[in-house]
């Protein structure tokens, strides 16, 4: 007996079995190309950030970005798609299928994609040398958290949206801003103290403080359990919001 | 001019209306008495819209039964009811003996469902599209390939299976879609217009497939705009207009009821006022390109025609079909 989750989880493979050619550039590739560019050419200019180097500085951030990117990339299209155009979700509503299951299939889906990427990533930037403490293993599980928190509540406004037009909106001002000011690039401490809490209500901030202090072995600039925790939050309020999204979508 | 063709409905070579073969079906199905599908004053409002207004309905297993009606008239709001995917707005509803609210999931696992917009996986293949969706009914992997090789060869799609759905013709797309509501070997069957936009070479063929389905005691229930499908696939039908039903019973008895054995349609050159001219003749009912002439023997009713001197450019006699009850009970014809 396959539980429906599993057979959610299952279908979403099968398509990127399909797909996953486009998608290998921008999870694996990309990043690493960042690192290069960014870390070992700006970081000749920036020097050392923190006691560190740049590249091992901004390492953590690239990785929690990463993950905060392919689930917000990932919960767009396909999530609006499966309810328009491909009415996959009909599909499913069908059958035994229940909106919990369309959730957590979907969401598995898209931790097994950014699970495979950070530990590649992770991998790589191991061989750079940018890893200066152990506790830089439990990054991926960082990143998972991040891209749960990311895409439950993206998923959830893919399915209470018309028209696609609406994720240029998202793009520009949130995805963008968030990754600006999330402490990937920079320290917050930066940033005008006006500007500052910008980056305390972005899940990626709270990803991005929480990878660097697990790969530079420091601690985080709020107590960890509160990083989490703000994670938690985005990612519980994402799936009630999400569930309430399907549900009004699918009732008639 | 005579329309054989028309007449040949149950003669040699023909396919047999379902309604001769539905008794063996029943006792096939051998399920208890209680109705598969109950429904007691069902009403489903969109807003202030009223789409299904207070309808009843029993079928019981083994049976094919049948939902006509033009376009708006509810049919497929019903059916969205029946298959646990929208809930009555009021009015009692049992599916398989349970109550859709309670027991939706455990319902639709019994139920397959070909619903009126096609939803399959374009970027999957046939193949694919069966097996990914047997899964869902929590078939094992085993299992789920076995009924896989099983309905590629029923929708006879076998050639196709590895390909994508994508560039399949309309009419192999519809019959995936068939197919892959029969994955879970359902009780219950509920096709939402199964064969609108096809060919009359694919219609046939989806026809010979769901003729096959209701010998094997499958209970079907669908929804059409056309009179021969009806009549083709339906032991029983109820026409709906605006939400109720307004008429019911086997195709046969709806046309004894609302109809004749016969009509002819005549077509004359020019407009002058020949339905004056048919009276008495048998019922006669001006339509805007042509007069339907309702009696009990076509040939006599021609032959009328033309003692009293008239000459239309053209002669069709018929068999009466569901078209013409649809437009004896609403006054108005079905275009599709
Ligand atoms: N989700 C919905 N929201 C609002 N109105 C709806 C909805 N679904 C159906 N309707 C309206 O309810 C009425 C009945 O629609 P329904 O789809 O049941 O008709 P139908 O008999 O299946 O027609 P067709 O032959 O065109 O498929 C229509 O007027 C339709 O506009
Ligand atoms: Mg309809």
């Amino acid at each position: 007996m396959a539980h429906p989750t599993v057979a959610v989880l299952e279908r979403h493979l099968f398509l990127y079995r399909r797909l996953w050619r486009a998608s290998v550039f921008s999870s694996f590739v990309l990043p690493v190309l960042f690192l290069v560019s960014i870390g070992m050419g700006v970081g000749g200019h920036v020097g050392r950030i923190g006691g560190v180097d740049y590249l091992a500085w901004i390492v953590p951030g690239v990785m929690a970005s990463t993950a905060f990117q392919m689930a917000i990339g990932e919960s767009t299209y396909s999530v609006l798609g499966d309810f328009k155009w491909v009415r996959g979700y009909h599909a499913m509503r069908a059958t035994p299928v229940e909106i919990r299951d369309m959730l957590a299939g979907w969401l598995l889906y898209i931790l097994l994609r950014v699970e495979i990427a950070a530990v590649v990533f992770l991998g790589v930037t191991g061989l750079f040398g940018a890893l200066r403490s152990p506790w830089a293993v439990v990054t991926p599980l960082v990143a998972a958290l991040v891209a749960v928190a990311a895409a439950a509540p993206v998923t959830a406004f893919a399915a209470s949206i018309e028209h696609d037009s609406y994720f240029a909106l998202l793009f520009r001002f949130v995805m963008i801003p968030s990754t600006l000011f999330a402490g990937v690039f920079f320290p917050v401490e930066q940033l005008p103290a006006a500007v500052r809490p910008l980056a305390y209500v972005s899940p990626l901030w709270h990803g991005v403080e929480l990878s660097r202090a697990a790969t530079l072995g420091g601690a985080p600039p709020w107590p960890a359990a509160v990083h989490v925790a703000c994670l938690v939050v985005f990612a519980v309020v994402g799936l009630v919001w999400a569930r309430a999204a399907f549900r009004t979508r699918l009732q008639d | 001019m005579r329309a054989e063709g028309a007449r040949a409905g149950s003669g040699p070579g023909g396919v047999k209306p379902f309604a001769e073969l539905s008794q063996a079906s029943v006792t096939v199905a051998g399920v208890s008495e209680q109705p598969l599908i109950y429904a007691r004053g069902l009403v489903k409002r969109f807003g202030d819209f009223t789409a299904v207004d207070g309808i009843d309905l029993d079928v019981a297993a083994g049976e094919a039964f049948g939902f006509l009606g033009p376009n708006g008239a509810g049919k497929s709001s019903t059916m969205r009811m029946i298959s646990c995917v929208s809930m009555p707005t009021s009015g009692e509803l049992r599916i398989l003996g349970m109550d859709p609210v309670r027991d939706g999931s455990r319902i639709r696992g019994r139920l397959g469902v070909c619903p009126q917009l096609d939803n399959l996986d374009p970027d999957l293949s046939v193949r694919e599209n069966l097996t990914t969706y047997a899964r869902y009914f929590g078939l094992s992997r085993a299992e789920a390939r076995r009924r896989t090789e099983e309905l590629l060869d029923f929708a006879q799609l076998r050639e196709k299976a590895s390909g994508a759905v994508e560039p399949l013709s309309g009419g192999m797309k519809r019959r995936l879609t068939i197919a892959r509501a029969l994955v879970n070997d359902p009780d219950l069957v509920l096709l939402d217009e199964p064969t609108t936009g096809l060919d009359p070479q694919a219609r046939h063929l989806l026809w010979e497939r769901l003729f096959r389905l209701k010998q094997r005691g499958t209970t079907l229930v669908l929804t059409t705009h056309y009179m021969d499908e009806a009549e083709q696939l339906c032991d029983r039908l109820v026409v709906m207009d605006g939400g109720r039903i307004v008429a019911q019973g086997s195709p046969r008895s709806l046309i004894e009821t609302y109809s004749t054995p016969e009509v002819v349609e005549l077509r004359f050159p020019d407009e002058a006022d020949y339905a004056g001219k048919l009276e008495g003749i048998g019922r006669v009912d001006p339509l805007p390109d042509r007069i339907l002439l309702y009696a009990e023997d076509g040939d006599a009713a021609v032959a009328e025609v033309h003692r009293r001197g008239l000459a239309p450019s053209s002669v069709l006699v018929r068999r009466s079909s569901l078209e013409d009850v649809f437009l004896q009970l609403t006054g108005r014809t079905l275009v599709d």
